[in-house]
């Protein structure tokens, strides 16, 4: 990689950011996550570059993601916008906390938040009980609502409000230091926590992520980790491959397919705590 | 939930976030092609410096000074405003649900939605504490 001009780097960029988005469309995970292994095992750039390009295609997927499924009438958009008071405020504390960390021990961090997801992604939902009384809280809030299904518009509850809030935090500090959407994180809130539907949940969780990743941006914009040069092609890379797997992923519906990837990126995971124990992530 | 209450349905706030969020990820992807051109053409024989991290430098960070880069035509300029302009939509998504919070009557969500947007204008203005 020593020799490359901005033209090779650019395009080399270009077709990896597209198989990371694709990736990170069909294992569900975002094309964040992979995509900041690939610039800094791949090609070698600094872990907080990579952060920065990594969270514009973050924000560039959750946008083009959002446009398509909000219409739908899925996602619950005050259970989105309370919950972001905790991803925005962890994002910009998690963004603040990269200038203090060394290089080696955010990749280290990476390490084990990719192999987390990994595990997560094999994670079995249970379908919520509409028996169950919701939390005062969620009453309170107003945040219990209904969505649709081929049998008209169904009803549900809300629970776990405040661990929710809380794993929504972790969510926004994760993504704050390392760049990410913390989807896993934040479906773990909405599903596991608060226990709504699978569809509200998931489109819920990606409504969120463009908020909580601008959060971070703007302090990643003040730092100067947002390089142009390099931002371009992961941008345009990461949004073309996303948008390709979601279409895939329509027609796809294999778990073994899932399985594949879901232990190469755990793979990723090792080789970043790895590299980052040596000191050369 | 909103049955009964003055002002927009959540459907149709819903419908308009997502043409929102599309508009303006379209307008910011042409800008970033746009000056990913120009900044091709002009610098696509260098070598690259991402490895060791300095930080760009202060006239790609500051909204004035990006938006005078653009002004001049200069490639990395244009593709920072394009992403610029991306970042925004998220925040213009949270700017559009407190106004329809507010036709909703919807005092809780208001007040909840402008701590978002504070937190949001705080992180893209700087000088943190």
């Amino acid at each position: 990689m020593e020799q490359l001009t901005v033209w090779q780097f650019s395009a080399a960029a270009f077709a990896g950011s597209i198989a990371a988005g694709l990736l990170g469309a069909l294992t569900g995970l975002g094309g964040g996550i992979v995509v900041i292994p690939m610039l800094t095992l791949l090609f070698g750039v600094d872990i907080r570059y990579a952060a920065g390009a990594a969270l514009i295609s973050v924000i560039a997927t959750s946008s083009g993601a959002a446009s398509s499924y909000v219409k739908d009438g899925y996602s619950n958009l005050r259970v989105g916008m309370f919950l972001e008071i905790a991803t925005t405020c962890g994002a910009v504390i998690g963004a603040l906390l990269t200038a203090l960390l060394a290089a080696s021990a955010i990749a280290i961090i990476f390490g084990v938040v990719l192999l987390a997801s990994a595990a997560l992604s094999f994670r079995r939902r249970r379908e919520p009980d509409p028996r169950e009384p919701p939390d005062p809280i969620a009453v309170r809030m107003r945040l219990d609502s209904d969505y649709p299904t081929p049998q008209g518009r169904v009803a549900y509850h809300v629970h776990g409000v405040p661990a929710a809030f809380g794993l929504m935090f972790v969510a926004g500090a994760l993504s704050g230091l390392l760049g990410i959407g913390s989807g896993a994180v934040k479906v773990l809130a909405l599903d596991w926590a608060m226990r709504l539907p699978f569809k509200v949940s998931t489109t819920t969780s990606n409504f969120m992520i463009g908020v909580t990743a601008a959060a971070s941006a703007g302090v990643y914009l003040n730092r100067g980790y947002i390089e142009p040069g390099l931002a371009m092609p992961v941008m345009l890379g990461v949004l073309a491959g996303s948008m390709l797997g979601a279409q895939l992923l329509v027609r796809v519906q294999s778990s073994a397919l899932r399985i594949v990837f879901a232990i190469a990126i755990a793979l990723l995971g090792v080789q970043m705590i790895y590299g980052g124990l040596r000191g050369t992530p | 939930m909103s049955a009964g209450r003055p002002g927009w349905s959540d459907q149709q706030v819903e419908q308009a976030v997502g043409n929102l969020l599309r508009i303006g990820l379209l307008i910011a992807t042409v800008v970033v092609i746009v000056g990913a051109v120009i900044y091709l053409v002009r610098h696509g024989g260098e070598p690259p410096e991402y490895r060791i991290f300095h930080g760009v430098p202060p006239d790609l960070r500051g909204l004035t000074a990006i938006a005078e880069l653009a002004a001049d035509w200069r490639g990395r300029g244009i593709i920072q405003l394009g992403l610029l302009i991306l970042l925004a939509t998220p925040v213009a998504r949270v700017a559009f649900s407190i106004v329809a919070f507010a036709l909703q009557r919807d005092r809780l969500y208001v007040a909840i939605t402008l701590i978002v947007l504070a937190v949001l204008l705080y992180s893209m203005v700087g000088g943190y504490v």
